[in-house]
Parts: structure tokens; sequence; C-alpha cells
């Protein structure tokens, strides 16, 4: 089976990545862009029973695969 | 006294602390990431580098290190453990310094001198550096800017946590003296029991006149005048 994560900067943090994105959005025309965040996107693939991996992966990313002080994350097993 | 220099794989500041403490006329030895031990070491050094390519994120594979587990216990029992630019990442993620180190405000990698204004002297890091003294220190980062929440911040003011800021030639803590966005200017933190701390500028860069700047010096002599007073902490 295949975990999905995706890590993305916590709202109080400073995004000059996402900002420079959107800047450069704009400047090649795109229109009506109101923020642009930039994350993280982790691809695991597993074996085993689902809500074992489940909360497993969930552990590993509030652990390990995030930094709880400055990012969220988001986890999909399928 | 004895310091222990952490190296993990892509540390690349552990010469230079070393030598930085050699220089000042104490004895240092590396200790490899793998290590379980940190022998008979009076305070650890965690160095600065790119430990593990700054994968994932900067310090986030470091912590997980076998020494990492010794490193905790020595901070336990009282230890004092200096972490310098990746050694402070390694320490923030490892959960024994507070807030985090993201990267920096304009996307740049800074490499240059600042000036620090030392916060208190009511610390091992800072008890010698001389009142009113300026630090002139380099720092060479890309992930430097120090973020932590508000209720954070404020314990960080009040408990007098906050040791180094970035500052003008006068000590004036200007947005354009901050080189990388932190917060409050912060340059370095300890925790709440005093005996670890972290900064991002490098003072073991900064502890002979022919490289610049002999600044440096104080933050190290503050720490060996700290152990000199004290019984040391037994090492795991």
């Amino acid at each position: 089976m295949k975990a999905k994560i995706i890590v993305t900067p916590k709202k109080a943090v400073v995004d000059p990545q996402g900002k420079t994105v959107q800047g450069a959005l704009e400047q090649m025309g795109y229109r009506g862009i109101k923020a642009v965040h930039v994350g993280k996107y982790l691809e695991i693939e597993l074996e085993g029973d689902k809500e074992t991996a489940r909360k497993q992966l969930n552990e590993a990313a509030h652990k390990f695969l995030s930094n709880p002080v400055i990012e969220d994350y988001k986890l999909e097993i399928e | 006294m004895n310091f222990a220099v952490l190296q993990f794989p892509a540390s690349n500041c552990d010469q230079d602390a070393i030598h930085g403490v050699r220089t000042l006329g104490h004895s240092a030895r590396y200790v490899w990431h793998k290590e379980h031990s940190l022998g008979d070491a009076d305070a650890v050094i965690v160095p600065g580098g790119f430990s593990y390519g700054d994968y994932l994120r900067c310090g986030a594979i470091a912590r997980f290190s076998p020494v990492m587990q010794a490193v905790k216990q020595f901070a336990d029992n009282g230890g004092l453990v200096l972490g310098v630019c990746n050694g402070f990442q390694v320490l923030t993620e490892a959960g024994l310094l507070p807030g985090a180190l993201v990267r920096n405000r304009d996307l740049q990698f800074h490499c240059e001198h600042v000036f620090l204004k030392t916060a208190t002297p009511d610390s091992p890091f800072t008890n010698k550096i001389p009142a009113g003294k300026i630090l002139r220190v380099p720092i060479a980062h890309g992930e430097g800017c120090y973020f932590a929440d508000e209720e954070t911040l404020a314990k960080l003011k009040a408990n007098n946590q906050i040791l180094w800021q970035y500052c003008d030639a006068n000590g004036n803590l200007t947005d354009k003296a901050n080189p990388n966005g932190s917060l409050l200017n912060i340059a370095g933190v300890c925790n709440d029991r005093r005996n670890v701390a972290g900064l991002m500028p490098h003072p073991e860069r900064a502890c002979e006149p022919v490289l610049g700047s002999a600044d440096g010096k104080w933050i190290f002599e503050s720490l060996i005048a700290a152990l000199q007073n004290k019984a040391p902490a037994k090492a795991a």
C-alpha cells in the first residue's frame, strides 16, 4: 500500500519561498493568486495492515517526518 | 577541561571547534555520531555543517544518531552543551532547545560577519563576556531564521533565555542588522535549565585575531569558567 504525506509550513511561520513563487507567478502573468505555500510531499510504500500502518506513520510523521513547531502534516493511505 | 566535539556525516565545523578550544589551552576530542558514550567529557559541542546533507530538514536526521542519546542524558544530568549553527538546528530538532530554525527570510545563504549583543550575562555561555561588549562573529547559513510561537517567545523573554541577538555596531537591534529574519533578532538561546545553548553564528571561527575577530573566545571562556566553578556532571 502507499502512504502519502503532505507537510506544509504553519501559518505563523514566514514562508519566503511561497512569497517568492507567488511573485514569480504574478510576473509571469497569472492573475488572482492570493497566496502560495511551499511544502513537502512524501510517498511511502509499505506492507501490512492499514490500521497499523496509519498508527506508525502518524507517529513517524509527528516525530520525524515533520517538525510540529513549524509544520503541519496530512496523511493519506490508499 | 575536556570538550567532546560531535561528528555527524557532513559536519564540517568540527575541526574549527577542536582548534578553537585547544587555542584556549583546553583539550578537545572528536566523538563520532555512532558512539554511545561521551567518555569523560566536561562539555559537549555540537558543531556546524550540513549533517546528512540537510536532508528532510537541517538536523532532523542527526538528532536520531546514537550519540544524541548520550548527549540527552548528559544534558539531563546538568552537563553543558553548546550547539553552533547546524548544532543549534540539531538541538532544536532534538527538543533540547525551544523553537526551530527555518530558511533565511531573503532565501539567500549569508556568509558574513555580524554583530551580537549579549542579552544576559546570567548563563554558563555568557558569564565572561564583558558588559556592553558587542561581539563580532561570522555567520554562514541558509536556514538560520529563528522561529518560536508567541507563547514560547514570551517564556524565553520572561525567563531570560535569549542569550544573543543580532545588532548593529552600536548594539541597536535593527531589522537591517538581522541577517535572516529571526524573530526578536534572536541569534542564540538557552534552555530553561540554562545548561544547553545554541547559536547560529560561529564563535569557533572567531577565536584568534588572525581570523578577523577573537570575540568568539568569550563564549568558550564563559563555558570554561562555569565548568571550573562547578563539579563536572557525569558523562553518560
